[in-house]
């Protein structure tokens, strides 16, 4: 099954949850809190998984690392290797 | 030279690295990343060989090899140019044709990705028996140099969607700092179709489908010292392309 059939498995089905409480298509006889709580679900679902990542991404970007000495180490390798191989013989 | 022949550790040499190392336009960072890995093979002990897969750069960057060849040996240094640029993805399916190892090492040659990892990733697959060992960014002690915030937020943001709709068990999906099992590699180029900055995409989420096995070990990426970006573009169009494509095929 491709990730896209996936999605759309996983959203129908939550779509029909959802169908189901709000309109009571099974004619449950459910409370009407349950319907009053249930109808707005996509719109909170939505906000809150905009909210995650927002905040996953931003943490993630705020801690991305920068390698200071990874690029000095590289930096002074760089001249080790030129000089090395100057003496080996290599003509840039 | 001598003392650093006497403090390789010999070790049992059963197993071979492969390094490709695909060039175009790399006259500066070649001889660079050829003594960097040199240096590292020679400390840790194993046994390797470099294929230098040029695509006839017009900045001489053969013939810088051909040098790197005579200084450093035929068995270590191989060189399997092609006459024109046909692209990376065909460069490392042209490299595997005349790789002798058991394992395969892909890199850039632009000193973007440090050989200083290589062992780590030895020892990673050793430990775990994985059939792929993918260097990543955003783990751990992973991390970029030479970004600035724009460029982390478009990497962040492009991982994240990513993660979310193809959940690929790995973290860093265009990354091309990677070890294989050379039948896994075989087995995964001849199943990848897209092109360019794509392929290294689909080749772990193909990886992951296939149902091999994938370790990772975090690693420094600093941006190219010397030379040109040859994909830059529109990249993020084509990976939102590609992207879309490996959701919908995978
Ligand atoms: N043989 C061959 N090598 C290539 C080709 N295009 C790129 N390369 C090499 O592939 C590696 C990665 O290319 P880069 O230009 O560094 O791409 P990148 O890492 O996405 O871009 P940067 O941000 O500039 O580092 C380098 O070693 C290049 O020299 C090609 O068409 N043929
Ligand atoms: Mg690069």
């Amino acid at each position: 099954m491709t990730k896209l059939l996936e999605w759309l498995l996983g959203c129908s089905l939550i779509g029909m949850a959802w169908g189901l409480v709000t309109f009571d298509l099974l004619d449950l006889q459910l409370p009407a809190q349950y319907r009053e709580l249930a109808w707005p679900m996509p719109v909170y679902l939505l906000v809150a998984f905009g909210c995650y990542s927002l905040a996953t991404v931003g943490y993630r970007v705020a801690t991305f690392n920068d390698c200071e000495d990874a690029a000095k180490e590289l930096q002074a390798q760089i001249k080790e290797a030129k000089a090395e191989l100057k003496k080996k013989g290599l003509k840039m | 030279m001598a003392s650093r022949r006497g403090n390789a550790k010999t070790r049992e040499q059963s197993d071979k690295y492969s390094v490709l190392l695909p060039t175009y336009n790399e006259r500066e960072n070649l001889p660079l990343i050829v003594w960097l890995l040199v240096k590292y093979f020679g400390e840790s002990g194993f046994n390797y060989e470099i294929i230098v897969i040029d695509d006839g750069s017009p900045d001489g960057t053969l013939q810088i090899a051909e040098q790197l060849q005579k200084i450093y040996g035929a068995d270590k240094i191989l060189l399997r140019p092609r006459a024109q640029k046909l692209g990376l993805g065909t460069a490392y399916i042209h490299g595997i044709k005349h790789a002798s190892g058991n394992f395969v090492i892909i890199m850039d040659a632009d000193l973007s990705h440090h050989p200083k990892f290589i062992p780590q990733f030895i020892e990673k697959q050793k430990e775990g028996g994985f059939d792929l060992v993918s260097g990543t960014r955003y783990r751990g002690d992973g991390g970029v140099y030479g970004w600035d915030l724009r460029r982390k937020l478009i990497s962040r943001g492009a991982n994240f969607i990513s993660q979310v709709l193809l959940r690929p068990g790995a973290s860093d999906l265009t990354g091309s700092f990677r070890l294989y099992k050379k039948e896994v590699l075989e087995k995964l180029v001849e199943q990848c179709v897209s092109k360019g900055y794509v392929f290294q995409m689909e080749m772990i989420v193909r990886a992951r489908q296939l149902g091999y096995t994938v370790g990772e070990v975090p690693i420094s990426f600093v941006d190219r010292v010397y030379g040109e970006s040859k994909l830059g573009g529109n990249e993020i169009v084509s990976f939102l392309k590609g992207l879309l494509t490996l959701f919908a095929t995978t």
